[in-house]
C-alpha cells in the first residue's frame, strides 16, 4: 500500500494566520478564547474564540479577490492559498480538494447577512473554493460532525490509496454563528467560562471558528520538516445515542483499537495523545473509560480546545496540524484550562510544556450521530 | 389541575412525537423516563424549553429537570407552583 | 482483494412516492406529502420503530431505505456485522437548517429546539441506523452538487479492499424543498451486479 504523509499546512485562528505563529502563541501559553459581547450572535456575553473582522478583511484583501466572499470562504481560501503557493502543486486531475465542514456558510441562513441563503449549500461552498484556486477535480465535502476533520485526512488517504488522486488538499472550517451558538445553548452545554477540559470545575465548550488546511501527498519528497506519515486511521460508530457519548466510550475504543491494527502500533509506542476534550461532563469522562480499556492513560495528552475553544468540523485537522508542530519541536504543550482530574479514570494530562523526543501520535475526536474517529502519526525522519 | 396534567399529557405526546401513545395511556404517575415512556436525554432537553416557552419557567441545570420530569403528577404541581404564565 | 471483484448486493430506492427493491416495488401511494407517505410506507414496511417519529425528514427517508435492505442481515442480535455507511447528498441537513433558523429569527420568541438542533448535521442519519442495525462500523457523509459515482465506488472500494468493512452501503439521500430522493445500494464480496462507475449510474438513472 502507498505511504501517506501529512505536508504543508496552515491555520487562520484568532491566534494568528499561520501555523508557526499560532503554535508560538500556544508555546507561550496564550488562548485565543475571548469573552464576546456581540447580540447579532448570542443574546447574553459568551467565551469562544472569533477572528477579528478587520484583520480577516485586509489579509483578505491582499489576495485581491474578484467578487464577494463570506467570512467562512475569506478564511477558507487565506488558509489554502498560502500551501498551495508553498507546495508548487500543480492543480491537475490528479489533485484532489475536500473541504471538512459541517455548517458551512450557515450565516448566510440569516435574513441580516448579505449574502444569498443558497451559499448555504455546501456543494456551493465547495465550488467556491474550487474555483477560486481553479482546481480540475469535483470538490469533496465531508460532514460528518467533529470527527469531520480526522474523517478528512482518512478519506485524503483512501482516496489516494485507491489510486483516485495523487494529491489531496484539504481545508477544514466553520464559523461562530448565532445558528451554533443557539443549539448548543439550547444543549446546556455551553460554559459560561473559558473551557476545562478534562477537569473537575468543568462545565461545557466554547465555540471557536478557524480554517485549517493541509496538504496530504502520496510522495515523501518535497515535505516541510514537520510533515508526519498517516500509519493508520479508522473510524467506528457508538451504535448507543445520536447525542450522548456511549458510556462505554465503544466506539472511540474500537476505532483506536482498529487505527492501532493498520497502523501495526500498540499502545507503548504512542508518545502523545491529543484528545477530542471538549469539557463536557459526559465526552470527557468517555473518553477517560476508552483509553483506559486500551491502556493508554499513561500517555501524556491534552485537549487544545482551552486554546480555540470547539472549532466543530476542523477541530480534528486543526489539532493534527499542531500535534505536528508538536512533535517537531519535540515539546509537549499544556492542556489548557485544566487544574485537577474530574474524570474517573486516570489520565496523565499535560500540564506544563515539555521537551521531549517525540515520534509518535495519536489524534482522536467523538461527535454527535455517535461518530469517533482515531488517526496515529509517525515524524518523517530523513 | 387536571386539566394542566391533561394540557402536560397532550404537549409531550405532540411535541416529543410520541406517535404511537395516546392520552389515556400515561398515568399520573407513570415514569416518564427509563422504562416509563421511555424518554431520552433530548427529551428532557425539549421538556425544559417547554416549561421556558410555555411556562415561563427557567431551570439553568439539567439535573433540576430529572425530578421535576419524574411523572406528570410531579410535572404539574411543579409548574403549578413556579409558573409565570 | 481487486476492484473489480466487488459486487452490488442489492438496491432501495424511495422517491415519486413510491418504494423499491431491486427492480420490485415493495409500496406506491399518489397523492400523499412526504410526511403522510413516509410514515404510511413506514407501516407498509413493518417498521416498528417509534424512535422513527423523532427523526428529521432525512433521517426518516435514510433509515427507512437502509431498513428495506438491512433488515435481514441483522436481525441476529448476537452476531454484529460490519457493515460501513457511506452517504452522500446536495442539500446536507438544510430542510432542518432552516426550522432551527427559523426559531432563532425573532429575539421575543427565541426557543430553540434541541429536538431540532441535533439533526443540523447529515450525518445523524447514519446514527440512527448504526443504532437501530447494532452497526460500530465506518460513517462517512459526503456532499456533491450532483450524485458522483466515482467517488462513491472508489470510496467504498476503498473501506472493503483495506479490510476497514465487509461490506459498504452507500448512495444518496436528499431532501430539499421542492423533493426528496433516497438511493442505497450494497457493496459486497457477492452479488449478481458488477461494482463500477457504469452500473451505479445505470441504477440510479433507471426510474
Amino acid at each position: 500500500m502507498n505511504k501517506t504523509y501529512l505536508s504543508y499546512n496552515n491555520i487562520v485562528s484568532s491566534l494568528g494566520f499561520d501555523s508557526p505563529t499560532v503554535v508560538q502563541k500556544i508555546h507561550e501559553g496564550l488562548s485565543g478564547v475571548t469573552l464576546i459581547e456581540d447580540e447579532t450572535l448570542f443574546p447574553n456575553p459568551f467565551y469562544a474564540s472569533v477572528i477579528d473582522s478587520d484583520y480577516l478583511g485586509k489579509a483578505f484583501e491582499k489576495l485581491q479577490p474578484a467578487g464577494g466572499y463570506t467570512r467562512l470562504e475569506q478564511m477558507m481560501i487565506l488558509s489554502l492559498d498560502k500551501i498551495i503557493k508553498a507546495s508548487g502543486v500543480a492543480l491537475t486531475d490528479r489533485v484532489g480538494l475536500i473541504l471538512s465542514t459541517t455548517k458551512g456558510n450557515i450565516d448566510t441562513l440569516d435574513p441580516r447577512n448579505p449574502m444569498p441563503a443558497e451559499r448555504a449549500y455546501l456543494g456551493t461552498l465547495g465550488h467556491i473554493i474550487k474555483n477560486h484556486f481553479g482546481f480540475s477535480t469535483e470538490p469533496i465535502v465531508l460532514s460528518n460532525a467533529c470527527v469531520s476533520g480526522i474523517l478528512a485526512i482518512s478519506t485524503a488517504k483512501r482516496f489516494i490509496s485507491q489510486g483516485t488522486f495523487d494529491q489531496v488538499f484539504i481545508v477544514g472550517g466553520d464559523i461562530v454563528s448565532n445558528f451554533i451558538l443557539s443549539g448548543f445553548n439550547s444543549f446546556q452545554a455551553m460554559s459560561t467560562l473559558p473551557c476545562k477540559p478534562y477537569c473537575k470545575q468543568r462545565s461545557g465548550i466554547n465555540i471557536g471558528e478557524v480554517a485549517a488546511s493541509v496538504l496530504v501527498n502520496k510522495d515523501q519528497d518535497n515535505l516541510p520538516p514537520e510533515a508526519v506519515e498517516i500509519l493508520g486511521e479508522a473510524s467506528c460508530n457508538d451504535a448507543n445515542h445520536i447525542s450522548g457519548p456511549s458510556r462505554t466510550g465503544e466506539g472511540l475504543y474500537r476505532s483506536i483499537l482498529s487505527a492501532f491494527k493498520e497502523a501495526n502500533v500498540g499502545p507503548g509506542d504512542i508518545d502523545y495523545i491529543c484528545a477530542h476534550g471538549t469539557a463536557t461532563i459526559f465526552n470527557d469522562e468517555m473518553e477517560a473509560i476508552a483509553l483506559n480499556r486500551l491502556g493508554l492513560d499513561a500517555v501524556p495528552l491534552n485537549s487544545l480546545k482551552g486554546y480555540f475553544g470547539h472549532t466543530l468540523g476542523a477541530s480534528g485537522l486543526l489539532e493534527t496540524i499542531v500535534s505536528m508542530h508538536s512533535l517537531y519541536h519535540n515539546t509537549l504543550y499544556p492542556s489548557k484550562g485544566f487544574t485537577e482530574l474530574g474524570v474517573s479514570q486516570p489520565l496523565n494530562i499535560i500540564t506544563a510544556p515539555i521537551a521531549k523526543d517525540l515520534n509518535c501520535f495519536l489524534k482522536t475526536a467523538s461527535g454527535f450521530g455517535g461518530c469517533n474517529t482515531a488517526a496515529i502519526f509517525k515524524k518523517v525522519r530523513s | 389541575m387536571s386539566d394542566l396534567k391533561q394540557e402536560l399529557k397532550e404537549k409531550i405526546i405532540t411535541q416529543l412525537n410520541l406517535e404511537d401513545i395516546a392520552i389515556e395511556e400515561i398515568a399520573d404517575n407513570d415514569p416518564l423516563f427509563g422504562d416509563g415512556l421511555g424518554l431520552d436525554s433530548i427529551d428532557a432537553l425539549e421538556l425544559i424549553v417547554m416549561l421556558d416557552k410555555d411556562y415561563g419557567i427557567k431551570l439553568t441545570d439539567p439535573k433540576e429537570g430529572k425530578k421535576i420530569f419524574e411523572s406528570i403528577e410531579v410535572m404539574a404541581n411543579y409548574i403549578a407552583e413556579h409558573r409565570t404564565k | 482483494m481487486k476492484a473489480q471483484h466487488l459486487k452490488i448486493k442489492e438496491y432501495c430506492k424511495i422517491s415519486n412516492n413510491r418504494v423499491l427493491l431491486n427492480d420490485q416495488l415493495l409500496y406506491e401511494d399518489q397523492g400523499s406529502d412526504f410526511t403522510t407517505f413516509i410514515k404510511l410506507a413506514y407501516k407498509k414496511m413493518d417498521t416498528n420503530y417509534p424512535k422513527f417519529f423523532k427523526m428529521d425528514d432525512l433521517s426518516k427517508l435514510g433509515f427507512l431505505a437502509s431498513d428495506i435492505l438491512l433488515k435481514p442481515m441483522t436481525q441476529d442480535a448476537e452476531i454484529t456485522k460490519n457493515i460501513a455507511l457511506v452517504f452522500s447528498n446536495s442539500a446536507s441537513s438544510l430542510q432542518t437548517d432552516r426550522k432551527h433558523q427559523e426559531s432563532i429569527v425573532d429575539k421575543e420568541n427565541y426557543f430553540p429546539s434541541p429536538a431540532v438542533f441535533v439533526y443540523t448535521l447529515p450525518n445523524i442519519c447514519l446514527g440512527e441506523i448504526s443504532i437501530k442495525h447494532r452497526l460500530y462500523s465506518e460513517n462517512s457523509f459526503f456532499i456533491f452538487n450532483h450524485f458522483n459515482a466515482k467517488y462513491l465506488h472508489d470510496y467504498a472500494s476503498s473501506l472493503i479492499e483495506s479490510e476497514k468493512a465487509d461490506e459498504v452501503l452507500c448512495g444518496w439521500i436528499n431532501c430539499d424543498v421542492e423533493d426528496y430522493e433516497a438511493f442505497l445500494y450494497l457493496v459486497s464480496k457477492k452479488g449478481s451486479i458488477e461494482h463500477n462507475k457504469e452500473e451505479i449510474i445505470k441504477l440510479y438513472t433507471t426510474k
